[in-house]
C-alpha cells in the first residue's frame, strides 16, 4: 500500500478500534499509537518529497509535494501530542466509558480529515476534506455539554457551513477558469498552476475572493473569526491544539493554493489587505480578553494574518517566511494549548482575573503558560522570532515599508497583550494554598508539556537541513516564479 | 430547436428556484420550510437532468439522481427522525428582521447577484449560464440571509443547505464536467453534517429546552462572564 493512502487508513482503523468499548485505557492507546505510527511515516514521506521533490500514489488525485509535505508534518505531530495530552485529559474529566470511546473516536475522525487535506490533489477534494475538518470536529468543540459548549458548537458549525457553501462555488468557478483554456490538463492542483497563465484573471480573481471568504470563515480571518474564541474557550483543550495548531492552518493552505495561481498583481492587492485587517484587529482584541483560552485563540487569528500579508509580499523570501511562520506557529500554539490546558487543570477556572502566582501553585503549568506566551509572542531565541523577523525583512526588500510598519506595530501590540496577561497570571501572590494544586496534574500532561516545547525551543537555534529543503520547496509552491 | 426549448425550461427551472428561495425567507413556519427547501433541492435536481440533454453529459444525470434520494428524500427524513416532531409543528413568531423587511433584503440581494455575475458572463455566450450562474450566485447571498434573520435551529440550518444548493445550481451550469466523484463525495458530506446537526440540535434542546439556538447569547464577549 502506498505510504500516502496508509497515512489515511491509518486514523480510520483507529477510529474503528477506539469505538470497542473493552476497556477504559484502549482508546487512548490506540489512538497515542496511531498518531505516533503517522508521525513516523509522515516524516518518512517529507523526507522522500525532499529527495523527489513529489511523491505519487494516484496521479492527479493522491499526491504530496513540499508545501502538503509540510502540513501533513505539522498535522501528524500536533495529533500525536494532542492525543497524549488527552489520555490525561479525559481521565481527569469523564468517568463513563461510553464517553471516553466517543471522544477518541470523534478525535480519529477528526485526524483523518485534516490529513486528507494535504495528500489530495484535486482541489474539490480537497474542499470536502476541508468540510469533513469541520463536521468531525463540532462535536468535540461541544463535547463539554455545558449551555456554552453547545452554543459555540452551533455557532462553529453554523459558520463553518456557511463558509463551506461559499467556497464551493469558488472551486465550481476555478474548474470553469481551467476549462475555458481547455488545454485537458487533468483538474488537480499542478493541473491548474499549468494553466494559470492562461485563465482570464477576473474568473480566477473571483475564485480566490470566494474562497478567501468561505475558508477565511475556517480560518478565523477578520471579520469571520466570531466563531473561533468561542470555540476554544469551550473545546478540550488537547481538541484547541488541533483547532489552532493545525484545523485553521489547512483551510489556509487551501487558501494559499488558490493564491498562488493569481496574478501578481492581484495578490498583493488583496493578501496584505486582508491579512494586515486580522493581525491588526486581533492584536487590539487581546488586550481586553477575561479569558486565557480566548487570548491565545485571538493570537491564532493574529497570526493567520501574519501569513497571509507575508503570502501576499508577492516575493519569494516572504513565501519563505510565510512557510515557517505557518510551522512555527503549528507547533508554538499547540504547545500554549496545553499549557492553557494544565493550568485549567491546576487551578479549574479559565479567567485570567482569578489565576495569580500560577509559578507557585503549579510550577509545571506556570512555567509552560510562561514560556508558550514568551514563544507565541515573538521573543528571542524562540522560532516564531525568527519568521517574523524574516518576514519582516521580506518585506523592507520588497519596498513595502507601508504594510511592513503597520506588521510590526500590530505584532509589538500582540506581544504586550500577551505578556500583559501572562505575567499577571503566572507571578504574584497566589490565591490558593503553594504546592496544594501539583498533584493534579496527570503524568501524560507534564509529557506532553515536554515533547511539545522541544520543537518551539529547537527550532530557534537550530534548523535541521531537510526542514529547511522542505521550507524551500514549500515556499516555491507558494509562489512559484516569484522574484526573489 | 429543442436545446432552445430545454434552455427555457432550464431558466424556468431557476425562476422558480429563486421563488422558492423568497418562500423560504418569507415562510415562518418551520414544516413550511422544510418542504421548500424539498423543493428547492427537486428543482436542483430538474436543472441537472436538463443540463445533461443540452450538454450531452452523463454524469450531471447521476448527480441529479443523488441529489433527490440525499437531499429530497433522506435529509428531511434524518430531520424527522433527529429532532421531536413538535420542532417541525412551530412557527416562529420573533425573528432578527420581520418578513417584509427580510423579503425586501433578498429582493435586493439578487438584484446584486445579477450585477455580480455580468462581468463572469462576459465568458460565455449565453445560454444555460446565464440562468444557472446569477440565480446560483442570488440562493448564496439569499441563503445566507435567512440563515442571519432566523432564530429557530431548523429554518436557520435549512437557510444554509440552501446556499449549498445554490452553490450548486451554479456549478452544474458553469462545470459540468466536474469529476463525478466530487460531486458524489459533496453529497456524502452534506448527509453526514445533516447528521451531526440533528444530534447537536437535540443535545441543545436536551440541555436548554429550546431549539432557538439565536437566543443563545452565553458567550457574547460583554455577558460572558
Amino acid at each position: 500500500m502506498s505510504p500516502l493512502v496508509l497515512v489515511t487508513a491509518i486514523p480510520l482503523v483507529a477510529v474503528l478500534l477506539s469505538r470497542l468499548p473493552l476497556d477504559r485505557r484502549l482508546p487512548f492507546a490506540v489512538t497515542l499509537v496511531a498518531a505516533a505510527a503517522n508521525l513516523v511515516l509522515a516524516v518518512r514521506l517529507a523526507l522522500r518529497v525532499v529527495a523527489e521533490h513529489e511523491v505519487v500514489a494516484i496521479r492527479d488525485w493522491v499526491a504530496l509535494d513540499g508545501l502538503g509535505a509540510t502540513l501533513l508534518l505539522l498535522t501528524t505531530f500536533v495529533a500525536t501530542t494532542a492525543a497524549l495530552f488527552s489520555g490525561g485529559y479525559v481521565a481527569t474529566h469523564e468517568r463513563e466509558l461510553r464517553r471516553v470511546c466517543s471522544y477518541f473516536t470523534q478525535f480519529n475522525l477528526f485526524v483523518f480529515a485534516l490529513v486528507l487535506v494535504p495528500v489530495l490533489a484535486e482541489p474539490a477534494l480537497v474542499w470536502i476534506a476541508v468540510e469533513f475538518t469541520a463536521v468531525f470536529s463540532v462535536l468535540l468543540v461541544g463535547f463539554d455539554r455545558s449551555q456554552a459548549a453547545l452554543e459555540a458548537a452551533w455557532k462553529y458549525i453554523a459558520l463553518m457551513f456557511m463558509g463551506a457553501a461559499i467556497a464551493l462555488l469558488g472551486f465550481f468557478l476555478l474548474f470553469w477558469a481551467q476549462d475555458l483554456v481547455g488545454s485537458g490538463a487533468p483538474y488537480s492542483w499542478s493541473g491548474l498552476r499549468a494553466a494559470a497563465p492562461a485563465m482570464p484573471p477576473t474568473l480566477t480573481t473571483a475564485a480566490f475572493l470566494l474562497v478567501l471568504v468561505g475558508f477565511g470563515v475556517k480560518v478565523g480571518l477578520v471579520p469571520m473569526h466570531t466563531w473561533l474564541p468561542d470555540a476554544h474557550s469551550q473545546a478540550p483543550s488537547p481538541v484547541c491544539a488541533l483547532l489552532s495548531g493545525v484545523k485553521t492552518t489547512t483551510a489556509l493552505y487551501a487558501i494559499l493554493r488558490l493564491g498562488s495561481l493569481l496574478p501578481l498583481a492581484a495578490m498583493r492587492s488583496w493578501m496584505p489587505a486582508v491579512g494586515l485587517l486580522s493581525v491588526g484587529v486581533a492584536a487590539f482584541l487581546l488586550l481586553q480578553v477575561r479569558d486565557y483560552k480566548r487570548l491565545f485563540a485571538y493570537s491564532t487569528v493574529e497570526h493567520m494574518g501574519i501569513i497571509v500579508t507575508a503570502t501576499g509580499l508577492g516575493v519569494t523570501a516572504g513565501a519563505h517566511g510565510a512557510m515557517l511562520q505557518m510551522i512555527n506557529h503549528s507547533l508554538t500554539k499547540s504547545f500554549c494549548f496545553f499549557a492553557a490546558g494544565a493550568a485549567l487543570l491546576a487551578v479549574g477556572t479559565r479567567e485570567i482575573a482569578a489565576v495569580q502566582g500560577l509559578i507557585r501553585t503549579s510550577p509545571a503549568a506556570g512555567a509552560a503558560l510562561l514560556l508558550g506566551a514568551l514563544a507565541i509572542g515573538g521573543a528571542p531565541p524562540f522560532a516564531v522570532f525568527l519568521s517574523e523577523f524574516s518576514i519582516f525583512r521580506a518585506g523592507l526588500g520588497a519596498r513595502q515599508y507601508v504594510v511592513t510598519g503597520l506588521l510590526v506595530t500590530f505584532v509589538t501590540v500582540a506581544f504586550f497583550g500577551i505578556l500583559m496577561h501572562v505575567n499577571r497570571m503566572v507571578f504574584g501572590r497566589p490565591a490558593t494554598p503553594v504546592g496544594h494544586d501539583e498533584r493534579r496534574l496527570p503524568v501524560t500532561c507534564l509529557m506532553t508539556l515536554v515533547l511539545a516545547a522541544i520543537p518551539v525551543v529547537a527550532l530557534g537555534v537550530y534548523e535541521p537541513r531537510w526542514v529547511d529543503a522542505l521550507v524551500h520547496l514549500a515556499a516555491a509552491d507558494l509562489l512559484p516564479g516569484a522574484p526573489p | 430547436m429543442i436545446t432552445a426549448w430545454l434552455q427555457d425550461l432550464n431558466a424556468l427551472a431557476g425562476g422558480l428556484f429563486l421563488l422558492a428561495l423568497f418562500g423560504l425567507v418569507a415562510t415562518r413556519q418551520v414544516q413550511g420550510c422544510l418542504r421548500l427547501f424539498v423543493a428547492l433541492s427537486a428543482l436542483l435536481a430538474a436543472s441537472a437532468f436538463l443540463l445533461t440533454a443540452i450538454y450531452g453529459v452523463l454524469d450531471l444525470a447521476v448527480v441529479g439522481t443523488v441529489d433527490v434520494v440525499t437531499k429530497a428524500f433522506l435529509i428531511p427524513r434524518l430531520l424527522r427522525r433527529a429532532l421531536h416532531d413538535e420542532v417541525f409543528a412551530r412557527r416562529e413568531v420573533t425573528q432578527v428582521l420581520n418578513v417584509p423587511t427580510a423579503l425586501l433584503g433578498a429582493l435586493g440581494l439578487a438584484v446584486a447577484a445579477y450585477l455580480l455575475s455580468q462581468p463572469l458572463l462576459r465568458f460565455t455566450g449565453g445560454g444555460a449560464v446565464a440562468s444557472n450562474l446569477p440565480v446560483g450566485i442570488a440562493g448564496l447571498l439569499i441563503g445566507g440571509l435567512t440563515a442571519a434573520v432566523r432564530r429557530e435551529a431548523v429554518p436557520l440550518f435549512l437557510g444554509l443547505l440552501a446556499m449549498e444548493n445554490a452553490a450548486f445550481f451554479a456549478g452544474i451550469g458553469i462545470a459540468p464536467g466536474m469529476p463525478l466523484l466530487a460531486d458524489v463525495a459533496i453529497a456524502f458530506d452534506v448527509l453526514i453534517l445533516v447528521f451531526v446537526v440533528g444530534v447537536l440540535t437535540r443535545a441543545v434542546q436536551e440541555r436548554t429546552g429550546t431549539t432557538e439556538v439565536g437566543e443563545l447569547i452565553l458567550l457574547r464577549e460583554e455577558g460572558a462572564r
